[in-house]
């Protein structure tokens, strides 16, 4: 609601506090600070600035425009035109936070669908209705579980497989608990799909246990022992799920996980340079009341029609300050809104199509890899989604230059975060990329080795 | 409402009974009938923990509000009353019985002196 101030608005709202002018609000702020003399170019009339901002605009160069083999917890999929349509309809592009059910029940709904078909897509009983992206997500998860045990477990086991940005938002979320201590990433602890490592830290003090599934590298370990262990031991256990892969992998509820969570711009969200994006987060009915953000539910109205509602918000901070574990409340409403439309309009056996096909186009592509010569495929020895591992002969920046100039971007550099993995690639392939393009790609990659 | 003589209570709605040194904490048939409906119990300690007059014991949450319970007295917790978990409704049917909350092996007899007696917590919630 926009509600304009008029002048004699203004002047009552001053007498009020014994002010005359708006300025002396500001007085508190030394003078040189106040009013700064800024160093701007001249100024532009509006065609011109259009003109200038749609130049800069040109110079990005995107996904429409050049092939990508670039994952790494963003996917390129196909968006159906029928999300768009449908998200931009002022309806729902302007509707505000849910707080009374009697004029928002188109947007009650969709979230009520969102939480269904993320329940659904995870095999959980219970999911709230979104977080800003799959990294703060996974920060609740650790925060969950801390006011679970009531901080009197500290530790948090997560996986160096986990997304290492991830691990990092982690690690600001938590920064302000001196108590509480993420171990388990470390390179001693290693990235081995036994876990050998891993499952031997757990133990009475942990809160959680936390892994990827499909890992950061693509692959699809068989986590059994994790979570029977963390549960010997009391602890909850986390699984960051890439959506897409859901529609062929056992979903996490049925692997025995508390608590499911990820990043759903696959489901219909554009790349957009990296937002928005949209963090799901469903638990099992045990976590019902420490789950963050609110609930909506499905009921009747005194007529016997049927409505929707907030149904739960036991750790929303509007409800009840002190005991909020988290700021989260609809959040991304747009974006579950656009994952809903997407699930919808692709439907049971669209979805596993195209989980199908990211899996097919990937193992065809590396396969391919075992053809060419300077390059090594690390995934082999473990069953992978639609991401693998290789290792380049060829300095990993040399090669990703070389690609670029073929206008294809070439895939993820994992030595940034995993000195280990010096050199060392990860790629995506999704239902987006064509035969034709994954044969360009080998043909440009064979030329990269004879040049 | 119900006031039992034989129990000692706080000024935020608890009630305690210590007998051989083991209080038994719950709240008061009023502090039920003012919530209403009970639907969910969750307890911020755990058996062993050391605790103060004061410190916070449970949240309460009902149709209507949330609602913190506090330590009367200072001790250990020795037992905490598992089964209002699944059945709530126990602190609306029964407060003064199958309603407890925690037992406490209290530190401090003392304690008690500051807390009121049947007659001033009626008098106390007389206005509210």
């Amino acid at each position: 609601m926009f509600t304009p101030h008029t002048k004699n608005d203004v002047e009552v709202m001053l007498k009020s506090i014994g002010l005359e002018k708006i300025e002396e609000l500001f007085t508190e702020i030394p003078a040189e600070f106040r009013y700064p003399h800024l160093n701007l170019p001249p100024r532009l009339t509006e065609m011109e600035a259009a003109g200038e901002l749609s130049s800069i605009a040109s110079a990005n160069v995107t996904t429409r425009d050049f092939l990508s083999f670039l994952g790494a917890g963003a996917y390129d999929h196909y968006i159906p035109a029928a999300v768009d349509n449908l998200l931009q309809r002022g309806e729902f592009y302007t509707a505000y936070t849910p707080y009374q059910p009697e004029i928002s029940q188109g947007t009650l709904q969709a979230i009520f669908e969102f939480q269904s078909l993320i329940c659904k897509l995870t095999g959980m009983d219970v999911s709230n209705a979104s977080h800003y992206d799959g990294a703060t997500a996974a920060a609740e998860a650790v925060i969950l579980a801390n006011s679970h045990f009531r901080g009197k477990r500290p530790k948090m086991l997560i996986s160096r497989a986990v997304h290492p940005q991830y691990r990092q938002v982690i690690r600001t979320y938590m920064q302000g608990d001196p108590d509480v201590r993420i171990v388990g990433d470390d390179a001693e602890t290693g990235i081995d799909p036994d876990m050998k490592n891993f499952i031997s830290q757990i133990d009475n003090n942990t809160a959680l246990v936390m892994v990827q599934y499909p890992d950061f590298f693509g692959r699809i370990c068989d986590y059994r022992e994790v979570i029977e262990t963390a549960h010997q031991y009391g602890a909850l256990v986390a699984m960051v799920v890439n959506p897409t892969a859901l529609g062929l992998l056992i979903p996490p509820g049925d692997l025995g996980a508390d608590i499911a969570l990820g990043e759903g711009q696959p489901l219909g969200i554009p790349l957009s340079y990296g937002g928005p994006y949209l963090g799901f987060f469903a638990v099992k009915d045990a976590l019902l009341r420490k789950l963050s953000g609110r609930l909506v539910g499905e009921t009747t109205d005194v007529d016997g029609q049927l409505a929707y509602v907030l149904t739960l918000t036991a750790r929303e901070q509007h409800i009840r300050r002190e005991k909020a574990t988290s700021n989260i409340c609809s959040n991304q409403g747009l974006m579950t809104l656009a994952a809903t439309i997407y699930l919808s309009v692709l439907g049971k056996t669209g979805f596993q199509q195209v989980s199908n096909l990211c899996y097919q186009k990937a193992h065809y592509t590396a396969d391919q890899f075992k053809q060419i010569e300077g390059f090594q495929l690390l995934n082999e020895n473990t069953p992978f989604f639609h991401e693998f591992v290789i290792k380049s002969e060829q300095p990993v920046g040399e090669l990703l230059d070389h690609l670029l100039a073929h206008e294809i971007f070439g895939g993820y550099d994992l030595g940034q975060h995993y000195p280990e993995l010096e050199n060392c690639l990860l790629l995506a392939v999704t239902e987006k990329i064509s035969r034709e393009d994954i044969d360009y790609l080998v043909d440009v990659l064979q030329e990269v080795h004879h040049d | 409402m119900l006031i039992p003589e034989e129990l000692k209570y706080q000024k935020t709605d608890e009630w305690v009974k210590i007998v051989d040194g083991i209080a038994t904490i719950g709240i008061t048939d009023f502090a039920q009938d003012s919530l209403s409906d009970v639907v969910f119990v969750e307890f911020d300690i755990d058996v062993d923990d050391e605790v103060s007059a004061g410190d916070s014991m449970a949240t309460i949450e009902s149709v209507k509000a949330a609602a913190e319970v506090v330590f009367p007295v200072s001790g250990k917790v020795i037992e905490i009353n598992q089964t209002l978990i699944d059945t709530p409704e126990l602190l609306n049917e029964s407060p003064y019985e199958e309603g407890w909350l925690v037992r406490v092996q209290a530190a401090d007899g003392t304690e008690l002196e500051n807390l009121m007696d049947a007659a001033a917590y009626a008098i106390d919630i007389q206005d509210r």
